[in-house]
């Protein structure tokens, strides 16, 4: 069977600063993998090739995303295509009511993949669903987008767009940063709600605490732009009690 | 957000140089000769068979104009303006006289199906001909008075307004007909001495609109013109009145485009309202005149005066604008603050991209106690142009409890454009309260990325962003207004990004 992402000796830099050194990874439909490291080890970097935020120069290596070259597609494509990122900090859209944004955004994604618009009543119900198993009020949805959010709706509402959008990749960038223990726990039951056989998903984290709630399949350890050692979720217990360091030393 | 998806669409058919609205009709035309002098000032008022006291009124202005120079403090830059190589008339050939739409050039009508705006269609919807017998619903009333090539050739709902007693119709006929209104109001917000513009205006306005809303009436529909410029060469020059009277109340759309040409169009308007005791006006605009290409070559040239003087106790003004063509714009809808109590409103859009110089505002002047006003204004540049918001904010000294509010904020998109803020306040009364905030942002890039990663193109991102920046003012518009100014908008800030 063919792998849903493919990332073969990739090479990035940042401004004439090599971020990534050849770094290898392949995800199949249905996993789970948590990339752990220190600060500055390449983690969102690599989030954010595979998303195609600008500002990042590709020096060798591919991405295969379902056999396709990801790198030749426009970030939008990639959306279009199944690639969803659930960011750090996702941004305050003013005057944008969250409603009309997901709307616009799910929309915008089925006319690129040839398929129908929602309808309004269709758009609504579905939004309703999603958002009522979230715990996501409907004021919030009629607020600017993460205008006035707390990190705990902001992230949530991130969720929300990864249900609504049913993506087939999903990278969730340090999800729990900025998150209290409880809204740490809704945010990692929404994700859990949305894994299944036909969706993989990359934890990016820093931290093991995460991952008691996202079990992982896999897990990487990332340090100085590759990755050093993979495993299962024991490695990601072993590095809670040792740390990185060994791992800085290895790379 | 249906619209944007529609308003992307858009976008795409068209560009700067295939600019949509971009194209003449062949209606032959009676022109003035060429160049500036009383002969000409003459030949207009005798096209319009105007009275004696017109053609004086015009002269004088005209000798005014002689020893004036034109304004340079405006932060917009222009080749020399040559008033001798213009034509200051032009009007389509009279026919006939029109009795119903079915009258008028198809021509013309063919022009507004351009537009999107088919006035035939319009007629059938708003209920001129009403094929159920039913009246349409009241708030969704539009009445037409179409102002083609500087002459009136339609004017539609005339019997209704006239049931109500509003007069609504060409200022040519105004002047003929209701002499004694036109005298006593015609520049009195704006004297003919009033500035360079203004004043050329006043001796060779050729035709606009007449509204007076009489005593106690609630105007019964929208009023709305729209303005196009349709003759190769040929400065446009319309002068609107609006009087609302004692306890009365209107709404006056006006929406512009122009078709595309080398050469720049000057254009000089200028627009009264009065508003008497508890009288409210409402005027908005929106703006889509040619803006030149992507060298910045043609284009139109926009100087215009519009003022509304709050001449009535607690009486009420409003400016909404969105203004996303034009070469240079140069344009300030002031409110005079005269009656107590009366309160101004000034709510604008002003988009500027390619080579676009943009330098607009509005003034307030608070002369009567009590008086209020509220400006809030976006700016948003792109491309290489400028944009410039200029204010002013003032209390006499018997303006006791003046207030303002003024918001201005800028939105840059790319880095070869600018935004400048010029705001003047002057305060003779130590119990006037003037705020003012503003603030400029750049469009930033991470907002722009979260959108596409979420399935948007940068184009429809930007007219995401875009359309969220202008919503307080958008809000303002009418129904109608609204959507086609959200449309105007992006299709504005086409190809500013990526």
């Amino acid at each position: 069977m063919m792998a849903l992402l493919e990332v073969k000796d990739l090479q990035v830099r940042v401004e004439d600063r090599e971020i990534l050194h050849g770094l290898t990874l392949t995800v199949n439909q249905g996993e789970v993998h948590a990339i752990m490291g220190p600060n500055g080890s390449g983690k969102s970097t690599l989030s954010h090739v595979i998303a195609g935020k600008p500002g990042y120069e590709v020096t060798g290596g591919e991405i295969l995303f379902k056999g396709e070259d990801l790198l030749a597609m426009a970030p939008d494509e990639r959306a279009a295509k199944g690639v969803f990122l659930a960011f750090q900090y996702p941004v305050e859209i003013a005057g944008v009511a969250t409603m009309n944004f997901l709307r616009t955004a799910l929309n915008a994604q089925r006319k690129a993949r040839g398929e129908s618009e929602f309808s309004t009543p269709d758009f609504l119900r579905k939004v309703r669903e999603v958002a009522k198993s979230l715990n996501i009020p409907q004021d919030m949805l009629k607020r600017g987008v993460n205008v006035g959010f707390s990190g705990g709706e902001k992230k949530r509402n991130e969720i929300l767009q990864m249900a609504l959008f049913e993506p087939s990749l999903c990278i969730l960038d340090e999800m729990d940063s900025g998150l209290d223990i409880d809204a740490l726990r809704i945010a990692a039951d929404g994700v859990n709600a949305l894994r299944s056989p036909e969706r993989a998903m990359v934890v990016i984290t820093h931290y093991q605490r995460l991952l008691n709630y996202i079990v992982p399949d896999f897990v990487h350890v990332m340090s100085r732009g590759r990755v050093v050692k993979s495993g299962d979720k024991e490695l990601a217990l072993a590095l809670e009690a040792s740390g990185y360091a060994q791992f800085e030393d290895a790379a | 957000m249906p619209a944007v998806q529609e308003t992307v669409d858009r976008v795409r058919r068209i560009d700067v140089d295939q600019y949509r609205y971009g194209f003449e009709t062949l209606i032959e035309s009676d022109k003035a000769p060429k160049g500036l002098s009383e002969d000409t000032v003459r030949f207009i008022s005798a096209k319009k068979n105007e009275p004696a006291w017109m053609l004086e009124w015009r002269l004088e202005a005209f000798r005014r104009w002689l020893t004036m120079t034109e304004p340079t403090w405006a932060r917009v830059d222009y080749p020399k303006i040559d008033y001798q190589d213009l034509y200051y008339y032009a009007a389509p050939k009279p026919k006939k006289q029109v009795a119903s739409l079915d009258e008028i050039d198809p021509e013309i009508l063919k022009t507004y199906e351009k537009l999107g705006i088919p006035l035939r269609e319009v007629a059938v919807l708003e209920g001129v001909v009403s094929p159920d017998g039913e009246a349409a619903p009241e708030r969704s009333r539009i009445a037409v008075d179409a102002v083609f090539d500087s002459v009136s050739v339609a004017t539609t709902f005339k019997a209704e307004l006239k049931k109500a007693g509003v007069i609504f119709m060409p200022i040519s006929e105004a002047i003929r007909e209701h002499p004694e209104l036109v005298k006593k109001y015609l520049g009195s917000v704006v004297p003919t001495s009033d500035n360079f513009f203004a004043t050329l205006n006043s001796a060779v306005f050729s035709d606009g609109s007449f509204v007076y809303v009489p005593e106690g009436v609630r105007c019964p529909m929208e009023l709305s013109t729209y303005f196009r410029i349709n003759e190769r060469n040929t400065g446009q020059f319309e002068r609107t009145l609006i009087i609302a009277d004692k306890g009365s109340y209107v709404s006056y759309l006006e929406g512009c485009t122009a078709p595309q040409r080398d050469e720049n169009q000057l254009h000089a308007a200028v627009v009264e309202l009065v508003a008497l005791d508890d009288a409210e006006i409402k005027y908005s605009t929106v703006q889509n005149w040619y803006p030149g290409n992507s060298e910045g070559k043609g284009g139109i040239y926009n100087f215009v005066t519009k003022r509304g003087d709050c001449r009535g106790r607690n009486s009420k003004i409003s400016w909404t604008q969105v203004e996303t063509g034009s070469a240079i714009t140069w344009k300030y809808p002031s409110c005079i603050l005269r009656g107590d109590n009366s309160r101004g409103e000034f709510y604008s859009i002003a988009i500027s991209n390619g080579f676009q110089q943009v330098d607009s505002g509005t003034k307030m002047l608070h002369l009567g106690k009590n008086t209020t006003s509220r400006i809030i204004s976006k700016g948003i540049a792109a491309g290489r142009s400028q944009n410039t918001y200029r204010g002013l904010v003032t209390a006499h000294r018997k303006a006791t409890g003046a207030r303002n509010f003024t918001a201005c904020d800028s939105l840059l998109i790319g880095d070869k454009c600018g935004a400048h803020t010029v705001p003047y306040i002057e305060a003779k009364n130590a119990s006037a309260t003037f705020e003012h905030e503003a603030t400029t942002s750049k469009i930033s890039e991470d907002v722009l990325f979260y959108c596409v990663q979420r399935g948007l193109s940068q184009e429809e991102a930007v007219g995401l962003v875009v359309n969220g920046f202008v919503k307080d003012v958008l809000q303002q518009l009418p129904m109608e207004f609204a959507v086609e100014a959200q449309k105007l908008i992006s299709i504005s800030l086409e190809g500013s990004v990526g």
